[in-house]
């Protein structure tokens, strides 16, 4: 089985218009190419994957045991190393190249990005938790409320509470490819994209797709 | 130049004729009617121009059988076949939201007095 996944960056949304002048929200990953570093084997690893790079590197920017891991492959250092489970036995070998050709217009594929980072937020923006009267001498506007019972004399464990909001690996699944160019390295989806633009992304070819 | 504006070139029309708010236009919109397609006619005066590059949209307005009817219009979509520009009009604000208010001849728009330019 070939490999149907891909490193690449968010670019930012737009739209575009089908063939029945329809305007389609679309956002612009430019993905890979992203060369095979590393193949693992049952044999060597115990199951078999493909680790693929993206992003360029500066020769200096690379740290010594990545610097070795890299002159083994022969690939010239990457940015971003990430692990593709392959199942099957004609891997691609070490050194190739996977580009966005690998997938095609009107199939589906999972998005995976890291969430803009929210900060240190309250319990309405993190958990949709209602507010309280914003007037009327109310005092009582974004606060968490009642944190539970009397009788147990605690607080139970998942309790939701203001914290750190974002900034987490965020999967979107089932997005509909709108175009592929594979000139620019351009990938266009349907719908949105966690994280900001410029941020790394993981496309897949979809685990769940709807039929 | 980035991705993005690369995608844009790809659907942006090539020829947009130049036109702003208060100007009277005809816009020739393809219909899908019962699987047969047409072209309509939609005149009136430009109420607003938002965006820019591929997002760009146009409203238009016109008072039909005494009723206001205003319709949005994606300006690089490829339903909207073309757009003539009737006459220019001199107006001084760039949304004329106040021409909803107004009935009869308040609601015209006065014309400017230059000649038509050139397409872009």
């Amino acid at each position: 089985m070939a490999v149907k996944a891909i490193l690449g960056r968010k670019i930012g949304m737009s739209q575009i218009f089908t063939e029945e002048g329809i305007a389609v929200p679309v956002t612009v990953i430019e993905a890979g190419p992203c060369p095979v570093v590393q193949v693992k084997t049952p044999e060597r690893d115990g199951y078999s994957a493909v680790q693929i790079g993206y992003g360029e590197l500066p020769e200096g920017k690379v740290n010594r045991p990545l610097r070795g891991h890299f002159r083994r492959s022969g690939v010239a250092p990457q940015r971003y190393l990430r692990e593709v489970r392959v199942e099957g036995d004609n891997l691609p070998a070490v050194g190739e190249e996977i580009r966005v050709d690998v997938f095609s217009e009107g199939e589906t594929v999972d998005v995976i990005g890291t969430s803009k980072g929210k900060g240190f937020a309250g319990v309405v923006k993190r958990y949709g938790f209602n507010r309280g009267p914003m007037s009327h001498g109310s005092m009582y506007h974004r606060r968490v409320g009642s944190l539970g019972a009397t009788d147990p004399q605690r607080v139970f464990k998942g309790r939701r509470m203001p914290g750190r909001m974002g900034h987490e690996r965020v999967t979107i699944l089932n997005l509909r490819v709108m175009k592929v160019d594979p000139e620019r390295n351009l990938l266009l989806v349907r719908g949105s994209v966690p994280g900001p633009n410029g941020s790394l992304v993981y496309v897949r070819k979809s685990v769940r797709a709807r039929k | 130049m980035n991705g993005l504006d690369l995608v844009h070139q790809q659907y942006k029309k090539e020829k947009v004729p130049l036109f702003n708010a208060g100007d009277a236009v005809r816009v020739h919109v393809k219909v899908v009617e019962g699987g047969r397609e047409r072209i309509q006619v939609f005149e009136g005066a430009v109420v607003r121009r938002r965006g820019s590059g591929l997002n760009e949209t146009f409203t238009v307005r016109k008072v039909s059988d005494g009723v206001g009817v205003e319709r949005t219009f994606l300006l690089h979509s490829p339903r909207v076949e073309k757009i003539e520009v009737v006459r220019q009009g001199e107006v001084r604000r760039a949304r004329l939201y106040y021409l909803r208010e107004r009935v009869g001849k308040a609601a015209r728009v006065r014309e400017k007095k230059r000649s038509v330019e050139p397409e872009k």
